[in-house]
């Protein structure tokens, strides 16, 4: 994607990414991140959550996916914010949770920077809020 | 147990640098299931102008928590982790993560609030190579839940 070629206001294709127990154990280990609630549905279920939760990075990581897949080589994301409005719950079968991202053209800033409001839901819920990036085009 | 309050403001000296290899970048790259080859293809970076195979974006949260372990895993701060969820994320990049990369991350506790029954907490992290060189800066926000008090 050039910024050239850019227009504010334009619609992104969706896409949808999924989020089994397999992918949770897998960022845990990648990501260092071992909090029980991401692979023991003993203890998520004890703390008060409906099953174990995706990590919200996990979440993050697939909106950032969308961004990088969006802008193509030769872009560099510079702001990448999200605030995270909703748990990814991944039940305990084959096919776990899908996560769906939208996104949109929000702004033309000077550098040849490209402001991009996101949309992530999950079973019908908002998991992501207020998700922002900020893209550098060639 | 509520959370230590004294801990606001506080900076976490930065821990052993954390060298950024290949093989953790495509480690990564395959946990989030995102197949670009800039993850892990050298010549398919450098034909994208790096020196190296690139991090995805999010990966900054793997040098992050290296250094936010220290914070809230320091005993003396009092977070229940099993109560935590992540609330708020955000990075400002200077560059991307470059495979090759020694990075350390220093943290600084920047808010501390309560939401309700909810308490939350702020950190800063800074990420610069070991010659000093700023890579990023990241503000994550956990939240304890019914850790007000």
């Amino acid at each position: 994607m050039s910024y050239d070629e850019v227009q504010a206001g334009t619609e992104l294709a969706p896409a949808s990414y999924p989020a089994t127990r397999l992918s949770l154990v897998k960022y845990c280990g990648a990501s260092g991140d071992f909090n029980v609630i991401h692979w023991n549905e003993r203890i998520a279920r004890s703390v008060g959550l409906p099953d174990v939760i995706a990590h919200g990075m996990f979440t993050m990581a697939q909106a950032g996916r969308y961004v990088t897949d969006w802008a193509g080589p030769g872009a560099a994301v510079v702001e990448f914010g999200v605030r995270f409005s909703s748990m990814v719950v991944v039940p305990d079968d084959d096919i776990g949770a899908t996560i769906e991202i939208s996104g949109k053209v929000e702004e033309k800033l000077d550098g040849n920077r490209v402001a991009l409001a996101l949309t992530a839901r999950s079973a019908d819920t908002k998991v992501l809020t207020r998700a922002r990036a900020v893209v550098r085009l060639p | 147990m509520a959370i230590n309050r004294e801990y606001l403001g506080r900076t976490f000296p930065a821990g052993e640098p954390y060298e950024v290899s290949r093989v953790k970048i495509a480690d990564f790259a395959d946990a989030i299931s995102d197949p670009n080859p800039v993850y892990r293809d050298r010549s398919a970076a450098q034909a994208a102008g790096y020196a190296d195979v690139i991090a995805p974006p999010t990966f900054a949260i793997v040098i992050t928590m290296t250094g936010s372990a220290r914070a809230v895993g320091d005993p003396g701060l009092g977070l229940n982790y099993a109560m935590v969820v992540h609330g708020e994320q955000r990075f400002e990049y200077s560059r991307q993560i470059v495979a090759g990369d020694v990075l350390t991350a220093q943290v600084t506790i920047s808010d501390i609030r309560d939401a309700g029954r909810n308490v939350m907490l702020t950190t800063q992290t800074e990420i610069r190579t070991v010659q000093g060189e700023h890579v990023c800066t990241a503000h994550s926000t956990l939240v304890e839940r019914g850790g007000a008090g």
